[in-house]
């Protein structure tokens, strides 16, 4: 239907000269003063083609309801995520379950904010080799339960890359890649969320050189049992600075990050193969690196409750365990003297920690044994042979190309 | 009226030889073109563009619908001359490229009865499209609104509340997350265990536009109808038509795991029961499982649907106002759920 022109191209030649030039493509602006922007807006994210380019005017845009785009290869540019940028205001907002909701592949969301959605900020689904860059996604009151869930929401994809964004007050992740594969997160700022960043039910991730700093938890690792895709491993978090996380957790109880203590650094949970290695922790009241299995109940016969192969090495560890916030983790700490050690592990699945630093373990093995019959004593995980590193993460050159 | 006159044209088709579908009125080029035209009455599918009268069909409901804001919803389907629809096996009725269906929303006490939009939903050679129309002001011709629309509206509910809503008609984008099914556009209400023919409509009628009739054999039980059904087989017909479009693996809620479909294991976690919330943020309400047995003040999915809160409500889109009637079937399921059943 779109490429009328093309189907009936008469030469190869013709073929080949559009494809070597994406010049084809066009720009479609609108403007965020123009009466009905927002059914303005979201016809031009419907009627655009492969290629083409939909620019937001910079400006307050005041959105009453959700965007969607679900065109391939399409790329929405704004004038800037900062103040003068391109603003999606979602204060007024009537429906849909996030401010933009991307399902189609080798989609580029660039240079604009959406602010103080109702659910989500910007959802992908489904959609492969998408890029997220020099976005902002922020509830600007800071964090309240009410927030929405995700900042920045792919889900379901191949091929993810978020790159260079901020995201601030999410009452669940501020960045949230769930039941993916092949995925970067660099280069980011998460601030005042439940999660920072956090990599769930998916495969082969790197998440580096970001800072997570003043949410509950700073990264997690995680894996939920009952859900389509599950067994999550090959993830390294690395080079990033993950520091005071102390903002008390604000996610509506219920979901699985309310049981976040706060003060979290890095958590893995029921992963196998992470690599946690030259980052910086300051700052984390309960502990700087967490390592943990799923310990509720669960009917899945598949899931695999436990963290294996977990690899701790080379980080730069500042004050950390001074105000563990899991339950009896005072008594703990006043036991040891007034803090725990940085590295905190449950005593389930197997870890290597090759970091200088102390480990306390609550010595629960069995994810069905209560958390309160934990037996906590500090333990020596130095021994043992690393797994092979895992290797970097490549993206489509295509995807590289786009923020380049 | 509009029956009556749908059965005569099936009547004088059927003597003078022809096929189904397809009278003089349906503009059957623009139907199987790339077009999407700016009015309805380019499609040709109303006589003198009158809502109230399709110049062609075979009229349909459904066991159990969708619901959306309490209209009143005249669905019909147009099917080209010499084509057939076919019943699957599995009870998907399959249409023929060339096929239109065709759902006008309204309320009778809104604009004298007139519908505020008329939705198609279009069977090319390249797929499914869904085209959203909304009425215009002079009642006279409908115009596309691709991006969707909010139309202020009061109406009263069967309780004999007023509602004033700012009624959503989707975007094109919309009707899609809804009709989605790995990423392309299916139809959602009529399956054979849910599609129920206008009464009215002639044996001869029927054969003219399915190749199996019989085996339009309606499963589902009426979901509002206590003598039809069980109270768990009705609250399972709603949960089909009101959430399985997303709810299934295929759907725009494949990454939930909370699978509703009338053919997927009611006691399964999957189903709900002792399900603890995936990505729902404030949708959780402060509970922990979207069913807890026994406890539908502690169910967050009874949560999500007596709630239009964006950030809350389900489904995600379609609803301004709380289908009370709907919710309560769902309580009462869950109530008479033994506690222990999970």
């Amino acid at each position: 239907m779109r490429f009328h022109g093309l189907r009936h191209a008469a030469t190869l030649s013709i073929v080949a000269a559009l494809a070597a030039y994406p010049a084809a493509a066009k720009v479609i602006s609108v403007s965020a003063t123009t009466p009905d922007a927002n059914e303005k807006l979201q016809e031009a994210l419907i009627l655009a083609e492969p290629g083409d380019t939909v620019q937001l005017g910079a400006g307050v845009w005041k959105l009453t309801d959700g965007l969607s785009l679900d065109v391939a290869n399409v790329t929405l540019r704004g004038a800037g995520a900062g103040e003068g940028g391109s603003i999606l205001d979602f204060a007024g907002q009537q429906g849909a379950g996030e401010g933009l909701l991307v399902t189609s592949d080798d989609v580029f969301l660039t240079e604009f904010a959406v602010l103080n959605t109702k659910g989500d900020g910007i959802k992908s689904k489904g959609a492969d080799r998408i890029v997220y860059h020099k976005l902002r996604v922020e509830w600007t009151a800071g964090p309240k339960e009410t927030n929405g869930a995700y900042g920045i929401y792919p889900v379901e994809s191949s091929d993810v890359l978020v790159d260079s964004v901020f995201v601030r007050g999410a009452s669940d992740a501020g960045i949230y890649v769930g039941q993916s594969k092949n995925i970067v997160v660099r280069d980011s700022i998460a601030t005042e969320n439940v999660a920072g960043i956090e990599i769930e039910n998916s495969y082969d991730a790197d998440v580096h050189d970001n800072i997570a700093t003043k949410n509950t938890g700073g990264i997690l690792v995680f894996d939920l049992p009952s859900l389509p895709m599950q067994g999550g491993h090959n993830v390294r978090v690395f080079e990033n600075v993950v520091n005071d996380n102390s903002t008390p957790n604000f996610a509506p109880k219920g979901n699985i990050v309310a049981s976040v203590p706060t003060g979290t650094g890095v958590l893995i949970m029921a992963n196998r193969n992470v690599e946690i290695f030259d980052n910086v922790f300051a700052d984390n009241g309960t502990a700087n690196v967490m390592i943990v299995g799923y310990r509720y109940e669960h009917k899945d016969p598949k899931y695999q409750p436990l963290p294996k192969a977990i690899v701790v090495r080379g980080n730069q560890h500042g004050k950390a365990g001074y105000a563990p916030k899991f339950p009896g983790g005072d008594m703990i700490a006043a036991a040891m003297g007034g803090s725990i050690p940085p590295v905190l592990w449950d005593g389930s699945g197997d870890a290597i920690v090759l970091d200088k630093v102390g480990v306390l373990s609550l010595n629960l093995p069995d994810v069905k044994t209560p958390q309160s019959e934990a037996k906590p004593a500090p333990a020596d995980l130095s021994n043992g042979t690393p797994p092979a590193a895992l290797p970097t993460i490549k993206l489509p050159d295509s995807m590289e190309a786009k923020v380049r | 009226m509009k029956r009556v006159f749908v059965a005569l044209a099936a009547a004088l088709l059927c003597t003078s030889g022809g096929a189904a579908g397809s009278l003089p009125g349906v503009d059957q080029a623009v139907v199987d073109s790339d077009a999407m035209p700016a009015k309805l009455s380019a499609f040709g599918l109303f006589r003198s563009n009158d809502p109230a009268q399709p110049a062609t069909g075979l009229g349909y409901t459904l066991r159990a619908p969708l619901f959306s804001d309490y209209t009143d919803k005249h669905r019909f389907i147009s099917i080209p001359a010499g084509k057939k629809a076919t019943v699957a096996a599995d009870g998907v009725i399959e249409f023929p490229v060339g096929t239109v269906l065709v759902k006008s929303f309204g309320w009778a006490d809104v604009n004298g009865g007139r519908p505020v939009e008329t939705r198609l939903l279009i069977h090319r050679a390249s797929g499914w499209i869904a085209l959203p129309y909304i009425w215009d002001a002079d009642g006279k011709d409908a115009t596309l609104a691709l991006g969707g629309r909010r139309v202020p509206v009061t109406f009263k509910s069967p309780d004999g509340e007023t509602h004033s809503i700012r009624y959503a008609v989707p975007n094109k984008n919309q009707c899609k997350e809804c009709h989605s099914l790995n990423g392309a556009i299916v139809p959602i209400g009529p399956k054979a265990r849910n599609f129920i023919p206008d009464p009215a409509a002639s044996d001869k009628l029927r054969s003219l536009y399915f190749d199996n009739p019989a085996a339009l054999k309606p499963t589902m039980p009426q979901w509002d109808d206590p003598k039809a059904g069980s109270v768990a087989d009705r609250a399972r017909a709603y949960l089909d038509v009101n959430c399985a479009h997303c709810h299934n693996p295929a759907g725009s809620a494949s990454n939930s795991g909370l699978f509703l479909r009338w053919t997927d294991d009611p006691a399964g976690v999957n189903y709900g029961i002792g399900k603890r919330p995936t990505a729902a943020g404030r949708g959780s309400g402060g509970m922990d499982f979207a069913i807890a047995p026994g406890d539908p003040g502690h169910s967050f999915l009874i949560y999500r649907l007596e709630s239009t809160d964006p950030g809350i409500a389900m489904p995600e889109v379609g609803r301004s106002t709380v289908h009370r009637e709907g919710a309560a079937l769902l309580r009462q399921w869950i109530a008479e759920m033994p506690k222990d059943a999970h």
